[in-house]
């Protein structure tokens, strides 16, 4: 048996990752529909069958991550939703636009199919942006000001930059020809403004909470924690070199923004709960003030002990399937 | 707060409308697939492929549709709901966590390799990934009727300060009307799932195709309804003694009966008036009711009056009762007229295939009922004696919600507009295609290109 006291860390981090993994995966798909040409069909036929076989999968991760959130901690689950009632709303009606849109292209008359791809795109951002508002009125502790607004706002841009880079850096990895260039191009651009928009996280949000500045300032975690801002920094300078050097001979190296991409999530997302933790709502309750009943809390966790890594294995071999190159999607 | 209330609660009757008609087809046309994928890995006959590669598409496009009006719902629990996952959450919280540990991801990453993945795996693996989505949309059934059923008949808790903790998670699961719902819940998908695809199949007969696969659908799908839909009254009957056992208030409402009575006639007709706690213009069968709940034709059945200020409203659960059985009863007409003329005449006369295509949704009809008998009939209550619906309502100001279930249902109304239209679409386009034989095109597995690309890339 597990002390009932750790039961709220283990699923605070359980969360973590299906948050962690969530914003990755479905950040790629949802980057890729941000990004989708409306001026060149083919080219948009293959940015979505890179994705296909993959978005429904993904997006469950976020199925999984607000399940844990409502069954280890239903308090916070509560005040969340509560204080994100219509960016929520927002976001679920872009991912239901977004998650037909997918499946009406390929199947409505050939005259609709331009209707359903705006709807795609449209519902794409419309996720991004939700997401990203949503993400910035949490780190705010839903604070109810013009600051918290703008830095929301700020936010949703951020977050909508950051999908379309390491979408585009995943189109760089399973395209060629031209529209891996074009991916390239993209991938550079929305680099920058993610650069910058992790930059000015990176800025206001110890001057906004003191709290969070003494954290980040306080020996010895100090050294360890400065290495998250800096290596990721690095890693923005890396991964824009490389893409300014495409196309690559015989395109070795073309995972590599994706996988860096990834490792700048991965820090941010360390970076975001170092500040943080325990609280679960910032400044307001913490993981053991909001959580379930221990024998609850108990009988999830012996599943999920043996279901994750199983389904962390199924989805490893999905992406072997449909490993290399995108070819064209059939329905079969 | 009573407009919050009344808002949620139709805004949550309309997500939950629109989400259970897509887990009502998915459910039972995934088992279709894998028979179809199977019959075609055993003879090699390309019909069995060319059925499975047609609903395959119907059966993407709903899943689709299903997943993302179920993700609008899960989060409905906290947006609107929050006090039942502040009371009962300890419960409710661990089988939902279930079924999207064991349900959710289980399907969605199969349904990759199952729509796309057929030249990238070997056939068997192809069947099986076919199977683990079958699977995975049951299990996902499994979870939420066992969570929708320990609130109708809650039993495994104890209540401390006010908040459920679970004591017996076996009983909470299994809990006592729990086998009936699940059985109850599949056999309708099974009946959905066959009526659509009698019905779409029937209509591309009748626009003229006359290739050998929407006849093999159609006979398929018929004499699949020929056994549910019988098989489905007899579960029904047993579902309603275990209602009449665990939740008399229901059953009251579902027959129409205000005063606790012996020898209560069958209503197959009634106007029930709450206001003075009566029916007009009564249409019933003398001392069926007691006969058919009781098995004795005098048997005492509870009336409404035995339960003030706590049972449901009674016209709704009255009429959607009717509904539900008596499309049932028009279901096991249409499955064994259709199985009996295929029988003699090997084709369907003319009329039964207009008839047909008028029942295609048929199984929607029914589900809707039954669900709103069921959901309907446990009010005001959201747990059964722990909870009620009022309590759970969200703060949130109606202003809010107004704004939250414009967007719904305008989405969901253009949806529900946009799908109907496409199956109507992908079934006219299937009948100008031509025939591949394996005779004609050796390669014919890799190469069926006219079906599968017609229009149907990514």
């Amino acid at each position: 048996m597990i002390p009932a006291d750790w039961l709220p860390v283990i699923f605070v981090g359980l969360m973590g990752l299906a948050v962690l993994i969530y914003a990755m995966l479905d950040g790629y798909d949802l980057g890729v529909g941000i990004m989708l040409p409306l001026d060149n069909e083919t080219q948009a036929d293959s940015m979505i069958a890179s994705i296909g076989p993959f978005w429904d999968a993904n997006e469950t991760w976020l199925v999984l991550a607000i399940g844990l959130l409502l069954i280890a901690f239903p308090q916070a689950h509560s005040v969340v939703l509560r204080e994100l009632y219509i960016p929520a709303a927002i976001m679920l009606i872009g991912l239901i636009m977004r998650g037909v849109a997918f499946d009406f292209r390929a199947k409505v008359a050939v005259a609709n199919k331009p209707i359903w791809d705006k709807s795609f795109k449209l519902g794409s951002l419309i996720t991004a942006l939700a997401q990203g508002y949503m993400l910035g009125m949490y780190v705010m502790g839903f604070e109810q000001s013009i600051t918290a607004y703008l830095f929301s706002g700020l936010a949703a841009f951020g977050v909508a930059a950051a999908y379309c880079y390491i979408g585009a850096a995943w189109l760089v990895m399973k395209t060629s020809d031209d529209l891996q260039l074009r991916a390239a191009r993209w991938a550079r651009r929305a680099g920058w403004i993610c650069f910058a928009g992790v930059a000015a996280v990176c800025a206001m949000n110890p001057l906004v909470n003191p709290e969070i500045l003494a954290r980040w300032l306080s020996f010895p975690n100090a050294l360890f924690v400065w290495a998250i801002p800096v290596v990721c920094f690095a890693l923005f300078a890396i991964i824009d070199q490389v893409l300014k050097r495409f196309p690559l001979p015989d395109d070795k190296g073309c995972w590599l923004p994706f996988v860096g991409a990834m490792f700048i999530f991965l820090f941010c997302f360390s970076g975001l709960g170092y500040s943080f933790f325990p609280y679960i709502v910032p400044g307001q309750m913490t993981i053991w003030e909001s959580a379930s009943a221990p024998e609850s809390l108990q009988f999830i966790l012996w599943g999920a002990i043996v279901v994750v890594p199983v389904i962390l294995l199924y989805t490893i071999f999905s992406y072997r399937v449909f490993w290399g190159k995108v070819q064209d999607l059939k329905y079969y | 707060m009573i407009e919050t209330l009344m808002l949620s609660r139709i805004q949550f009757a309309a997500n939950i409308s629109f989400h259970i008609l897509f887990p009502s087809i998915t459910i039972a046309l995934c088992w279709l697939l894998m028979y179809f994928k199977i019959r075609f890995d055993f003879s090699q006959d390309p019909v069995w492929m060319r059925a499975y590669r047609f609903w395959v598409k119907v059966f993407a496009l709903s899943f689709a549709l299903g997943v993302v009006s179920g993700i609008t719902m899960s989060f409905q629990f906290g947006t609107n709901w929050p006090g039942f996952m502040e009371k009962v959450g300890n419960i409710a919280g661990p089988l939902l966590g279930y079924e999207v540990l064991t349900a959710f991801f289980l399907e969605a990453t199969f349904l990759g390799i199952m729509l796309f993945g057929i030249n990238r795996v070997p056939p068997w693996l192809h069947t099986t990934a076919t199977a683990l989505v079958a699977l995975g949309t049951t299990m996902s059934a499994f979870w939420i009727i066992a969570l929708n059923s320990w609130m109708q008949t809650p039993v495994g808790f104890e209540m401390r300060d006010g908040v459920a903790h679970a004591v017996d998670w076996w009983a909470i699961i299994f809990n006592p009307s729990f086998p009936y719902r699940l059985v109850h819940v599949l056999l309708a998908s099974g009946l959905t799932a066959s009526f659509l695809m009698a019905g779409i199949s029937a209509y591309r007969i009748l626009k003229g195709d006359d290739k050998r696969g929407p006849r093999l659908t159609l006979k398929t799908s018929l004499i699949f309804a020929a056994i549910l839909a019988p098989t489905q009254a007899l579960v029904g009957d047993f579902h309603g003694l275990n209602t009449l056992e665990h939740q008399p208030q229901k059953i009251a409402a579902m027959e129409g009966v205000w005063h606790t009575e012996k020898g209560a006639p069958l209503l197959l007709f009634a106007i029930p008036d709450e206001e003075n706690r009566t029916n007009h213009f009564e249409i019933g069968i003398p001392k069926m009711a007691s006969f058919i709940l009781t098995h004795d034709l005098e048997g005492e059945i509870k009336g409404l009056n035995e339960f003030p200020g706590e049972h449901p409203p009674v016209a709704p659960v009255f009429y959607s009762f009717r509904i539900m059985v008596g499309v049932g009863m028009l279901m096991i007409a249409a499955a064994w007229l259709g199985v009996w003329q295929l029988a003699r005449k090997k084709e369907l006369s003319p009329w039964l295939l207009k008839g047909l295509v008028l029942m295609t949704f048929a199984g929607w009809v029914a589900t809707l009922a039954g669900w709103y008998v069921t959901e309907i009939g446990r009010q005001p209550y959201l747990v059964s004696g722990v909870l009620t619906t009022a309590e759970a309502v969200t703060t949130v100001p109606p202003s809010k919600v107004w704004f939250s279930f414009t967007l719904y249902m305008i989405t969901y109304v253009v949806l529900l507009v946009a799908y109907i239209r496409t199956l109507f679409l992908m079934a006219r386009r299937a009948v100008e295609i031509e025939e591949i034989t394996p005779e004609e095109n050796p390669n014919f597995h890799q190469l069926d290109e006219n079906l599968a690309t017609s229009g149907e890339k990514a």
